[in-house]
């Protein structure tokens, strides 16, 4: 007869076999539809470049080289691709201006909400979740018109006598449209860590004599730093890939790694070079979010 | 001392709060305005005018690009909402088990790539697909938006989950109901406002996606959001303003649902 501690065991490795059959629909889709086409891309940063788009299949480093390098078409030297690092540099810049100016414009935004009574604080919170569900593409459309040559700040320098300035098609532009998409990213998780800071931490600063300034950078920002960090990587890693906002505010000439990765499986027709670009962003994606969760286990042990 | 010296005072944060607000807002009204405007220019303003939004009415293609995307939000939003359930029901309220951390990782896995890296990954593995199959329908759109709708659906489901305690689940096994009926009399009422959420979410996520859409989409598959897209590239007139007057409306009407279901649970 089997012992009690044997039926315990069949039951809990009966109960862990349910578990995994619920799980299997969520996660064979994400399998098939998320996951595993990723490691396609991989293979096929290590083809060679089919005639009409797509590949062929037989081994080649050479998109990989051509990442960062250029083959001189006469002499088969390699070289810097100017344009390319031009491109990766331009991302990595704009990514990083439009997390720093979320944080400058969002740290204070979610500290006035997370200031205000509990009743009004549900107001502000409903206004900032307002724009951080409403499409991207019109957001962006949005800033569009207002930046555009005949757009609102235009029209407006116009009429008092200042010349126009050309905004749209240029970094300003995509810096623009970026920062304000993506500042409720930034405000949204401030304010959850935010919210939950005891002000009686903050008097006890003042009665020690510290300034404002000293409360804000010993006492407040290091408690809420959990939420700055959280919301700098959910503003970083979609500015890094962003397509609409530089396809829209860009133009053509202005690309990010986003829009050279299009053109790659266009009219570039280098599914390969494409591929190992999208490889390319991947890994910075990773490397940002392991300095997260690095910050993150440190912050946790510090505090709790 | 004078009277007012408040502890949660710094200096310069209101005002940029206010101009944070203002900035957010002011291009959104400025694009609902100039939606009503009766010019073809959309700098000049020439009057009221509902026109543009009777020229997008009667644009078959707007219309067709507008149920498709429903049809694709509507069916992603309920699989993947399903799929998040029982995904949440396998993953809370238990002790760790063998495979549990790697059920989340994979889980939320398509929340921490790029966008233009799924769309790309799944243009490449689609097209294979396309060719060895012959189909080209709208499975592939669907079956993309629900992945990537999963993690959004799971979110609020799970909350929930973790904040229900098994009492009431054994209490009503120790009266002899079955597991199933355990499930559809105790378990699913309450974790009723946690789906509505999750499958409100998902669908706004699915409604909204332009990037992998464009990539995964086969000719004449055009949802609104990319439809809207190809429109903006090639010139602006007041009939994109319209029609995104009318999706803003649908996004606040559903976020407002669901900030008041969300926030009556607590």
């Amino acid at each position: 007869m089997a012992s009690a501690e044997e039926v315990a065991k069949a039951a809990e490795r009966r109960d862990i076999r349910d578990r995994w059959l619920l799980s299997a629909p969520a996660l064979l889709i994400i399998f098939l539809a998320a996951t595993g086409p990723l490691l396609i891309v991989l293979v096929y940063s290590f083809l060679t470049p089919g005639p009409y788009g797509d590949v062929k299949w037989q081994f080649s480093p050479e998109a990989w080289i051509s990442v960062f390098m250029e083959r001189d078409i006469f002499d088969d030297t390699l070289s810097l691709a100017a344009a390319h690092v031009t491109i990766f540099w331009r991302s990595i810049k704009l990514a990083i201006v439009t997390t720093l100016a979320t944080l400058v414009l969002g740290f204070p935004t979610a500290y006035f909400m997370a200031t205000r009574s509990e009743k009004t604080r549900d107001l502000w919170l409903f206004l900032i979740t307002i724009p951080f569900w409403t499409n991207l593409l019109i957001r962006t459309f949005a800033v569009l018109q207002i930046i555009r040559n005949e757009g609102l700040i235009n029209t407006v320098l116009l009429k008092i006598g200042i010349t126009p300035i050309q905004i749209l098609f240029t970094d300003t532009a995509i810096l623009i449209g970026m920062a304000y998409v993506y500042l409720p990213l930034m405000v949204l998780p401030i304010y959850a860590s935010m919210e939950k800071l005891d002000f009686r931490l903050v008097e006890a600063g003042y009665d020690l004599y510290a300034t404002r300034f000293q409360v804000l950078r010993r006492i407040i920002f290091p408690l809420v730093k959990p939420g700055v960090v959280a919301g700098s990587i959910l503003v970083f890693i979609p500015a890094l890939g962003a397509y609409v906002t530089p396809s829209l505010l860009g133009g053509g000439k202005n690309m990010m790694l986003s829009n050279l990765i299009e053109l790659q499986f266009g009219q570039g027709r280098n599914w390969p070079l494409g591929s190992a670009l999208s490889i390319a962003v991947m890994v910075i994606v990773m490397v940002a979010l392991l300095a997260y969760v690095r910050n993150a286990g440190q912050s946790e042990m510090r505090h709790g | 001392m004078a009277s007012s010296f408040s502890i949660r005072h710094q200096s310069g944060f209101t005002a940029i709060a206010a101009t944070c607000f203002v900035v957010l807002y002011l291009p959104i009204v400025v694009l609902v305005v100039y939606a009503f405007n009766a010019a073809t220019s959309t700098s000049e303003w020439g009057g009221f005018s509902l026109k543009w939004f009777q020229s997008a009415w009667q644009n078959t293609q707007v219309i067709d690009a507008t149920l498709r995307s429903f049809q694709i939000g509507a069916t992603a939003a309920i699989l993947a909402t399903v799929f998040a359930t029982m995904a949440a029901l396998a993953t809370t309220r238990t002790p760790p088990y063998p495979g549990l951390t790697f059920k989340y990782a994979a889980i939320n896995q398509p929340l921490m790539v790029p966008e233009i890296v799924t769309g790309v990954a799944l243009l490449i593995f689609f097209s294979r697909i396309k060719i060895f199959t012959g189909y080209s329908g709208l499975g592939y759109l669907i079956a993309a938006h629900t992945a990537f709708c999963i993690p959004f659906a799971y979110l609020p489901i799970r909350a929930r989950l973790e904040n229900m305690d098994l009492m009431l689940e054994r209490a009503a096994a120790d009266l002899y109901a079955t597991p199933w009926q355990t499930f559809r009399r105790i378990t699913l009422p309450l974790l009723w406002p946690g789906i509505l959420a999750g499958l409100m979410l998902a669908f706004v996520i699915s409604l909204d996606d332009v990037v992998i859409t464009e990539f995964v989409k086969s000719g004449g598959q055009d949802t609104l959001p990319t439809y809207m897209l190809g429109q903006i590239r090639r010139g602006i007139t007041p009939e994109i303003n319209a029609i995104s007057t009318v999706f803003l409306l649908l996004s606040v009407a559903i976020v407002t649902l669901f900030f008041f279901i969300s926030r009556k649970r607590d």
